[in-house]
């Protein structure tokens, strides 16, 4: 069994509204020197088998398919 | 002229499409579920707004990924008219049939009230009935809406006209970039809007301002 973990962030560039929402609410919590929040989404995923790069390739191919929309979103897959 | 509903559960703008269709046409359209590989031969088939799976991962996204998505792209080259409101403008793009992305508003609510639309481009199928340049008032009720785009995409909307509604001056809803509220593609068979015109094609809804999109994709004298 494999694990994965496959991090979904916004592009440079495109706004993040909920991002920017959050980052208020922790300014009014008083923590201070707050650069920026942006909102990205995890997802922990196991796949059968034991052969990293196969899994890898598979993994790549869910991004690119469903889990981001690569027009407004990076991806990075992480075999742990 | 025949048109079809396509149905996916969570959907719930599916009865008021239908009636709008029904009352437009006179002919009641056909329903297709989302596992149906085949859709029967029609002149527009029309994506419904409500909040397919729950809006999980991404409004649009699972939806987009179903078996009778393939059916419309087909149908969509063999260049039958295909009509994506609100959820269905974001299966749309999320299925690759109209290019951008329908990011959460910018105020970050939910917004339901009326806009006033500007019909930018009249020489579409689907909007040949209305005037160019008119004004009209259309219901929106959507959390999210906020078109986006990279910037050579929007200029390739821009300069081919493909941006056919836009969110007249002071009523953008949503933050949406350069006040699009509808898009077509580059064919012009396939529209994409976020605005409700089956919710207001009779007195009874107040006004009549959405039922010429339909007149224009029915082929029906007005």
């Amino acid at each position: 069994m494999i694990k994965a973990r496959i991090t979904v962030t916004l592009k440079n560039g495109v706004l993040d509204p909920q991002g920017k929402a959050i980052e208020h609410a922790l300014g009014g919590l008083g923590f201070a020197g707050i650069g920026s929040v942006r909102q990205g989404k995890v997802f922990d995923i196991e796949v059968d088998g034991s052969d990293r790069a196969k899994a890898e390739t598979e993994l790549k191919a869910m991004c690119d398919k469903l889990l981001a929309n690569t027009v407004i979103e990076n991806y990075s897959v992480a075999i742990i | 002229m025949k048109s079809a509903v396509v149905l996916l559960p969570g959907l719930n703008r599916d009865r008021d499409m239908i009636a709008a269709l029904t009352k437009i046409s006179g002919i009641p359209p056909v329903t297709v579920w989302q596992t149906d590989t085949e859709i029967p031969d029609v002149d527009l088939i029309v994506i419904p707004g409500g909040f397919s799976y729950g809006d999980y991962l991404r409004c649009g996204a699972i939806a987009a990924r179903m078996p009778v998505m393939k059916a419309i792209a087909e149908k969509a080259d063999k260049g039958v008219q295909v009509m994506g409101v609100c959820n269905g403008f974001q299966i749309l793009v999320e299925a690759g049939l109209l290019p951008g992305a329908l990011m959460r508003n910018d105020h970050l609510k939910f917004v339901c009230r009326e806009v006033k639309l500007r019909v930018e481009n009249t020489n579409t199928s689907f909007t040949r009935k209305y005037a160019p340049g008119q004004i009209i008032r259309c219901p929106v009720a959507h959390h999210d809406g906020n078109y986006f785009a990279d910037p050579e995409t929007l200029a390739r909307l821009e300069g081919n006209g493909q941006v056919v509604f836009r969110y007249a001056e002071g009523s953008n809803p949503n933050g949406a970039i350069d006040d699009i509220a509808g898009i077509i593609n580059e064919r012009g068979n396939v529209l994409g809007l976020m605005p409700h015109p089956e919710n207001l094609i009779e007195p009874a809804h107040g006004g009549i301002d959405g039922r010429a999109l339909f007149e224009s994709a029915l082929g029906i004298a007005a």
